[in-house]
């Protein structure tokens, strides 16, 4: 990067260190902790809207919308969440090249499970052997985020369908008695109160949500475990910057990130509680109104 | 049928070493499958028991610990909570690895050909003990933050009750704090076992190899996922068992739970459900 660091083998230590951070390899290093964010900004959001629709369909006067929904917010409870890590990406991929290969090569008549192997013709292929790496890195992205969503959509959907429980009765009731739909006291008198009782389901979700995106490594995104361990193990003097095993130093390092990243949220998430709970008609609430 | 008694036999155990060495590659049976995984759950209850067994005391230090008045106990219960909750198991096992691997190079240094040290250190980057050390300490952590808020709960009415008694100090700890603390904790407790249960399956995906392909109920499900390009019947197949194995937690820590509540009314005792609190 920097023109001093032609020839690394010449440098003093300090500009050694330097010249170290500063390599491509370390570049994409520190892109891919933005790829954690990202993961977060949009995952969250997104397991927020599954979790909506699931306690919705919780709620459900159809009953095979209620036991579906139910099922799908009470899977998380019995199952480790890494096994749908391993799973989803995994299941939607065939399932994609699946419905593909049915469209694009219709004419082809062998099956698509061989024994064991999974075979679509070349042009069903997800990404194309063609395409670019960064095609490729995106797809395994969206096929974790998608994962990351469905996992966190069944958590969410615990805390929001509590959350709807929690509101009080009367509330409802009072709706109901002003001559309001069903659809109205719901949209207008439930969504809106039912939040103060989520906010703390919610806030320990996103501190687990943040606690989970390591395990995009098992997903085969260059995340950064994977740079953690790709830029730490020993580099003989065949590399510009040969070194030791530091691994125990990089991941001493995510270990820092994580530490730092759950508790500034901590802090931000007690600030947005107190907040929620002016005005409301709980504890919390009264005790701001000085009660 | 004959067929898979006899791949019982030979896979039953596999995952602790005994029986047949060589796993099933070609023409892969569900039979083959439901075992395997079956075996590897064996180590799956051996982090987890072990882990919350151990565990368990420690918490309680930890949450006394940072119950106490003086920062000297406070301080160091507080950064071990902090440190284990705040950051993901994941790395933490990462970590853990990368620093046992370091550590018989540190030992070779100073007492070269003392073998029982260099001995140690090795297992320690071996999942059985390296992997159950970091779930340890893990699971102490999370129990320790659940104790410490049961700690805090405990009504006040019964300690001036026990002090108005003159009971104080150590037996007021284990007489009075100590059952309460311990019954109010239990519902949350039980969660953090079932989820400690869960994040066992972290471990052999994580830095620590499984040796001679010895791993557990997951790393078998990835391997039958891996050779047979069908994700649909391993990983289900493994989430059955952790199905099953969290109702078996949820039963044996159910009847604790009524050990604990047997002196309340049957409308005031606590009940065990699952809530996701507790995930890490």
């Amino acid at each position: 990067m920097f023109n001093v660091c032609a020839d690394p083998s010449t440098l003093t230590e300090f500009f050694w260190v330097i010249c170290y951070l500063t390599t491509a390899k370390h570049f994409a290093f520190y892109v891919s902790f933005l790829v954690v964010l990202m993961l977060l900004a949009i995952a969250a959001p997104l397991s927020l809207l599954f979790g909506f629709i699931a306690a919705i369909g919780t709620r459900s006067s159809n009953w095979i919308i209620q036991i579906f929904s139910k099922s799908y917010i009470n899977m998380v409870r019995g199952i480790p969440d890494v096994v749908f890590f391993l799973f989803v990406p995994l299941a939607l991929d065939q399932f994609f090249e699946f419905i593909r290969h049915k469209i694009i090569c219709f004419d082809v008549v062998e099956p698509i499970w061989q024994g064991t192997d999974f075979v679509v013709c070349k042009s069903a292929k997800l990404p194309l052997s063609t395409a670019e790496l960064w095609v490729h890195q995106l797809y395994a992205f969206t096929l974790a985020l998608i994962a990351f969503a469905i996992v966190f959509g069944a958590f969410a959907g615990n805390v929001l369908s509590g959350a709807m429980r929690a509101v009080p009765k009367t509330q409802t009731e009072t709706g109901a008695a002003f001559g309001f739909t069903q659809k109205q006291t719901f949209w207008r008198i439930l969504v809106p109160q039912m939040w103060i009782y989520a906010i703390p389901g919610l806030s320990n979700l996103w501190m687990i949500l943040i606690k989970a995106t390591p395990l995009l490594f098992l997903l085969g995104v260059e995340d950064i475990v994977y740079w953690a361990r790709e830029l730490g193990g020993s580099k003989t003097s065949m590399y510009a910057y040969p070194h030791p095993d530091w691994r125990v130093y990089y991941f001493a390092g995510l270990l820092v990130f994580y530490l730092l990243m759950t508790w500034a949220s901590s802090k931000v998430l007690k600030r947005l509680q107190i907040k929620l709970s002016k005005g409301q008609a709980t504890m919390a609430g009264k005790e701001l109104q000085g009660y | 049928m004959s067929s898979c008694w006899a791949t019982l036999q030979d896979y039953g155990l596999r995952s602790i070493g005994i029986g047949e060495r060589i796993l099933p590659k070609i023409d892969i049976t569900i039979c083959e499958q439901v075992v395997l995984i079956g075996s590897g759950l064996i180590w799956n209850i051996y982090f987890g028991i072990i882990a919350v067994f151990f565990g368990f005391w420690f918490s309680i230090i930890l949450a006394v610990g940072k119950n106490h008045k003086l920062a000297l106990f406070r301080i160091p219960s507080e950064s071990i909570i902090f440190v284990f909750r705040g950051s993901p198991l994941f790395i933490q096992f990462f970590f853990a690895y990368e620093f046992f691997v370091l550590l018989p190079k540190v030992g070779i240094e100073f007492d070269l050909g003392f073998i029982t040290l260099s001995a140690e250190t090795r297992w320690l980057t071996r999942a059985w003990l390296g992997g159950l050390i970091v779930l340890f300490f893990n699971t102490a952590a999370y129990s320790a933050e659940i104790f410490y808020g049961a700690i805090r709960s405990v009504s006040s009415g019964e300690l001036e009750a026990a002090e108005a008694y003159g009971i104080t100090g150590w037996s007021k700890f284990w007489r009075i704090i100590w059952p309460s603390m311990l019954r109010l904790a239990w519902p949350s407790y039980t969660n953090e076992a079932i989820f400690l249960f869960h994040a066992t399956s972290l471990i052999f995906f994580s830095g620590f190899p499984a040796w001679r392909q010895s791993g557990d109920a997951l790393y078998y499900a990835n391997y039958f996922a891996d050779k047979t390009f069908n994700p649909f019947l391993p990983y289900p197949i493994a989430a059955m068992y952790f199905i099953l194995l969290t109702l078996v937690i949820i039963s044996i820590f159910g009847v604790a739970n009524k050990y604990l509540n047997r002196h309340l009314d049957v409308e005031q005792r606590a009940k065990i459900q699952i809530s996701i609190n507790i995930l890490r």
